[in-house]
């Protein structure tokens, strides 16, 4: 009889791409609970659209390039991708959007790279930075959060301004802002506590003057700071399964403390302080679920800190001298840019080479 | 900085690992048993790291359970024994227990089931003899290492010097495998008095006895062993240390319980742990004052050095699911794996895979007629359910995973990427070399990449590719020896050509000079002219055809014998014509004959002695350097040998 022959090891971990993909599925949800109970319909039919809208540039992709659809759609990095993303824009943008953000991602930022494990970039963040580049009204129009929000768009308003940018009864995300005008507040779009913040300190304003705004309650602003616990809740549950490793998120958050910190001795009536970097904008969730990306990060244990130090410092630079907000995608694109080079100096010691003395 | 372990002393940690299930039940729930004697043994000579030894039995011979059946050749090989009393029945090629499937010599061994015995000679005076003297009977007890690769012992005792700590290694980090568990629950005292014999040997301060903290039955059986041993006993007759250092060596072993972490067992990362020392790159623990065997090699010494007893068994592990009864057994060297894993109740199933050695490092077989050898440990056939075989490779995520698992702090990733582009200067700046195929990376892989395989074939070709450079290497030599020979050969030519054709000319000119002193000389021309025209009346066709010319003619040809020269110059003339074509024929024929010999032996020139000589020169320098190219590369086999052996008595 013939037996199987097969190269040691013979057994392996059963846990394979697609399910570390499932459990950062997963992880997201407390945070997209978060964000959909604030910021209301919007987010979760960006995200459907953004899933169909990857799946099918990805089966196309695959297809020319001579790959097998069926397997290669098997590894749930396209979702993962189009979900990452699909959070990150603002609920109400129109759809054509997060079609144009996706396809960027996929296709350009992903597959003409060479595909799953070669892109240099991560691609959400790329696909993200070509929107906010080419579409700067729509990509900064996000909404105020339930509780502040006068009236919160239904779902079938949520769905029209989705697909042709109009309510049901054809007013446009502008006209409402109208209609309001009287209101302290924009009925449904709104700045970012990072943008107001960022907005209102250019204008002369302290940082205690800015924060008057009845947007900033608790932690780093209304809504914002649940979304941002909920991601940190699902970073946890990631870092107790082994999904990702702690240095990642550590280095990062611990760098972007340690410059607020710093900012906040310095200049305390211009600088945000601690709480507003760590929980408002993207901050959790760039620590987890976006510089955590395996592919486009450094790869040795060492580096990894170096990369996500690198990308807390960034965020914390541009944040509070760049032209933009919120500075996730910049700081980390710049990142990876630079992980050749933190690979390249952060090689471990082989076992045997350490120099010893005696 | 010597080595220290205390009972007490901190365990280090080696980088990465990872805890793959042990599944160590239910094979090592039983003790070890005794099969019946197998119909027929297949006794290969090679069984170990280094040369066989010398086949010294023939078809038909009788022989006895211990009788030697090869004798340490030229190369001072390990011998094989006759493991049970009984006929040979044939000597030749059998598959060989090796991932290549290859054959070998293989003695064929019909047992009489008489288990009668050759002479044993135990070392009963062992501290009268000298560390050399009992070396050599360990060699010629065949004893050779049984943690995985079977470097000889002796010559890995007699190789270490100035050694501070000998670690016996029962640690068998690898699952399934209860083969040294077992062993060291029931012969914990005879492994500790093995452990002694060693210590002796090597004369190690310290005896250190690592077993993982998944076996607490054997750590319980050494405790007990430990205690009942007295110190005094035989510390005083320690006759066998030559500086009279009894009292620097400390024989109470130390028992160390180390975390269980695969591939703690294996030899570099044993000493991490239990010293927090790495063995440097390119060298052995002995570097370090460290000297590592197994336990099963301990226990092998104690049978060889007290009962005289050859290594003729071996405790071996049959589990699987596909085994009825799995559990450990003795079996004797050369017993066909079928006949353990029909013993054990094998049915196999769908895609059945057997498994020599466990889970991580085990090659798979196809041919179940390869017999036990010194080096086995486990058989293991499982499930296609129990063991998956990997699904298709997909693309790397670069999720890191095989770097925090490398207990060698290699990057496998960047490994695999190189070793697919085959870039093997690559590979070597990143220390290819110093992996130790543990399979660690390659199990937490997500993307199912079997990045062992991808190294392996890495290595397999920059091993080629080392022997190829080593090859042009000596023909570039031999080929520039070559040239500078044949320039040498041309000039000398040229030389001797242009001396002949000096000495053609000077003749040349002493003959002109001579005719025109003739010439110059009108009464004596005269004369001769007569005389020529005498001789053309007789013999017209004379000068024409002489090729010596009328002026040569004349002067050689007299009158008075003008007549008989008639026929005689006809004669002549003839004769050197077919010189002529015999003289061209010959040089035509010797530069043939020069050029083939300079198109087919290129050193070997015989033109003058002169030559020879130099040539001889050039040919001893040649091989001069292949002998130290070989040396080399024989040293580097001989290190490589020992690093596979680290590795293989770490998971053993």
């Amino acid at each position: 009889m013939s037996f199987y022959i097969a190269s040691s090891p013979h057994h392996h971990q059963r846990r394979t791409t697609a399910k570390l993909m499932q459990w950062v599925l997963i992880a997201m949800l407390p945070g997209f609970l978060a964000q959909l109970y604030f910021f209301g319909w919007g987010v979760i039919l960006q995200l459907l659209l953004a899933i169909a809208v990857a799946l099918a540039a990805e089966s196309l992709c695959l297809l020319a390039r001579d790959r097998a659809p069926s397997t290669g759609l098997q590894d749930n990095t396209a979702i993962v991708t189009a979900a990452l993303l699909a959070v990150s824009i603002p609920p109400l943008a129109p759809w054509w959007i997060i079609v144009i953000g996706t396809l960027f991602s996929i296709v350009v930022v992903k597959h003409l790279f060479g595909g799953v494990g070669h892109n240099i970039f991560n691609p959400a963040m790329a696909g993200y930075v070509v929107l906010l580049i080419s579409f700067p009204v729509q990509m900064t129009a996000w909404m105020p959060p339930t509780g502040l929000a006068t009236q919160a768009p239904s779902f079938i308003d949520s769905l029209y301004l989705f697909l042709f940018q109009f309510t049901s009864e054809g007013f446009s995300l502008e006209q409402m802002r109208r209609v309001d005008t009287g209101a302290m507040l924009d009925a449904v779009v709104m700045a970012t506590p990072l943008d107001h913040l960022k907005t209102q300190l250019s204008q002369g304003a302290t940082l205690s003057e800015a924060m008057q705004h009845p947007q900033f309650t608790g932690l780093a602003g209304m809504g914002w700071q649940w979304v941002n616990l909920g991601y940190l809740l699902g970073g946890l549950l990631l870092l107790q399964q082994r999904i990702i490793q702690w240095h990642i998120p550590v280095a990062l958050i611990a760098s972007l403390a340690f410059c607020a910190l710093l900012g906040s001795i310095l200049a305390p009536d211009y600088l945000p302080g601690l709480s507003i970097h760590l929980f408002s904008g993207a901050t959790m969730f760039a620590a987890f679920f976006i510089a955590t990306d395996p592919v486009s990060a450094a790869t040795s244990s060492k580096g990894k800190l170096i990369y996500a130090g690198l990308i807390g410092v960034l965020i914390y630079v541009i944040r509070s001298y760049g032209g933009y907000p919120d500075a996730v995608a910049f700081a980390v694109l710049l990142a990876n840019l630079c992980v050749p080079v933190i690979d390249q100096y952060t090689r471990p010691v082989t076992y045997g080479h350490r120099k010893e003395q005696g | 900085m010597a080595v220290e372990i205390s009972a007490t002393s901190k365990l280090w940690r080696f980088p990465g690992g990872i805890h793959p299930p042990e599944r160590k039940a239910p094979a090592n729930l039983n003790n070890i048993q005794r099969f019946p004697l197998p119909p027929m043994l297949f006794i290969p000579l090679h069984q170990h790291i280094g040369e066989d030894g010398e086949l010294c039995v023939a078809v038909g011979d009788y022989v006895l359970k211990g009788q030697p059946l090869t004798i340490p050749g030229v190369n001072n090989g390990l011998p094989v024994h006759a493991t049970t009393s009984g006929t040979i029945t044939a000597i030749h090629e059998h598959p060989l227990n090796h991932p290549s499937g290859l054959t070998g010599l293989t003695v064929c061994l019909e047992p009489d089931g008489k288990e009668a015995w050759y002479p044993r000679q135990p070392l009963n005076n062992m501290d009268a003899l000298s560390q050399r003297e009992v070396l050599q009977h360990l060699q010629a007890m065949g004893i050779a290492g049984l943690g995985g690769a079977g470097f000889p012992t002796a010559r890995k005792v007699a190789g270490a010097k100035n050694i501070d700590v000998l670690i016996i290694n029962g640690v068998e980090c690898e699952p399934y495998i209860a083969s040294d568990d077992r062993l060291m629950r029931e012969h914990a005292k005879e492994i500790l008095a093995g452990s002694h014999i060693l210590q002796k040997l090597t004369f190690a301060k310290q005896l250190v006895i690592a077993i993982e903290d998944n076996k607490p039955e054997a750590a319980a059986a050494f405790r007990e062993a430990i205690e009942q041993f007295s110190v005094t006993a035989d510390f005083s007759a320690d006759g066998a240390d030559p500086a009279g250092s009894a009292a620097r060596t400390n024989r109470q072993p130390i028992l160390k319980i180390v975390p269980t972490r695969y591939p703690s067992g294996g030899e570099k990362q044993l000493i991490q742990v239990l010293t927090g020392k790495q063995v440097p790159v390119r060298g052995l623990p002995a570097d370090i004052g460290i000297l590592m065997q197994n336990v099963a090699t301990a226990y092998a010494v104690e049978r060889a050095v007290n009962h005289g007893e050859p290594l003729l068994e071996r405790v071996v592990t049959i589990t699987g699911e596909a085994v009825k009864n799995p559990g450990t057994a003795w079996a004797l060297l050369g017993t066909p794996i079928d006949y353990l894993l029909a013993q054990s109740g094998f049915k196999p199933g769908k895609k059945q895979r057997v498994i020599m050695g466990g889970p991580m490092m085990g090659f798979t077989v196809t041919n179940l007629q390869i017999p036990v050898i010194k080096t086995t440990n486990c058989v293991l056939a499982p499930t296609h359910k129990e063991l998956t075989p990997p699904q298709a490779e997909m693309a790397c995520i670069r999720c890191g995973a095989c770097e925090i698992a490398c207990p060698a702090s290699l990057l496998p990733q960047q490994l695999q990427w190189l070793a697919k582009a085959q870039d093997y200067a690559g590979l070597k700046q990143h220390h290819l070399a110093d992996c130790i195929e543990c399979g660690a990376c390659a199990y937490v892989c997500p993307s199912q990449i079997p990045l062992v395989q991808y190294y392996r074939q890495a290595k397999a070709e920059i091993r080629e590719q080392t022997i190829e450079q080593q090859k042009s290497e000596i023909a570039r030599q031999r080929f520039e020896a070559r040239q500078a020979r044949l320039e040498r050969e041309k000039e000398e030519r040229l030389e001797k050509h242009r001396k002949a054709a000096e000495a053609r000319k000077a003749a040349q000119a002493a003959r002109q000079s001579e005719a025109t002193a003739t010439e110059q000389d009108p009464v004596k021309a005269a004369l001769a002219r007569v005389k020529a025209k005498k001789a053309q009346q007789t013999a017209p066709a004379a000068n024409t055809e002489s090729p010596q010319g009328p002026a040569g003619s004349a002067s050689q040809t007299t009158p008075e014998h003008k007549v008989d020269q008639k026929t005689d110059q006809k004669d002549a003339v003839a004769a050197a014509v077919a010189r002529a074509k015999a003289k061209k024929a010959e040089r035509d024929r010797l530069a043939q004959a020069e050029n083939n010999n300079e198109a087919e032996k290129p050193i070997a020139a015989k033109n003058a002695p002169d030559h020879d000589k130099k040539d001889a020169v050039a040919a001893a320098v040649a091989r001069a350097k292949a002998k130290k190219a070989e040396r080399e590369r024989l040293a580097q086999a001989e290190n490589n040998a020992s690093t596979t052996n680290t590795k293989g008595s770490d998971n053993g």
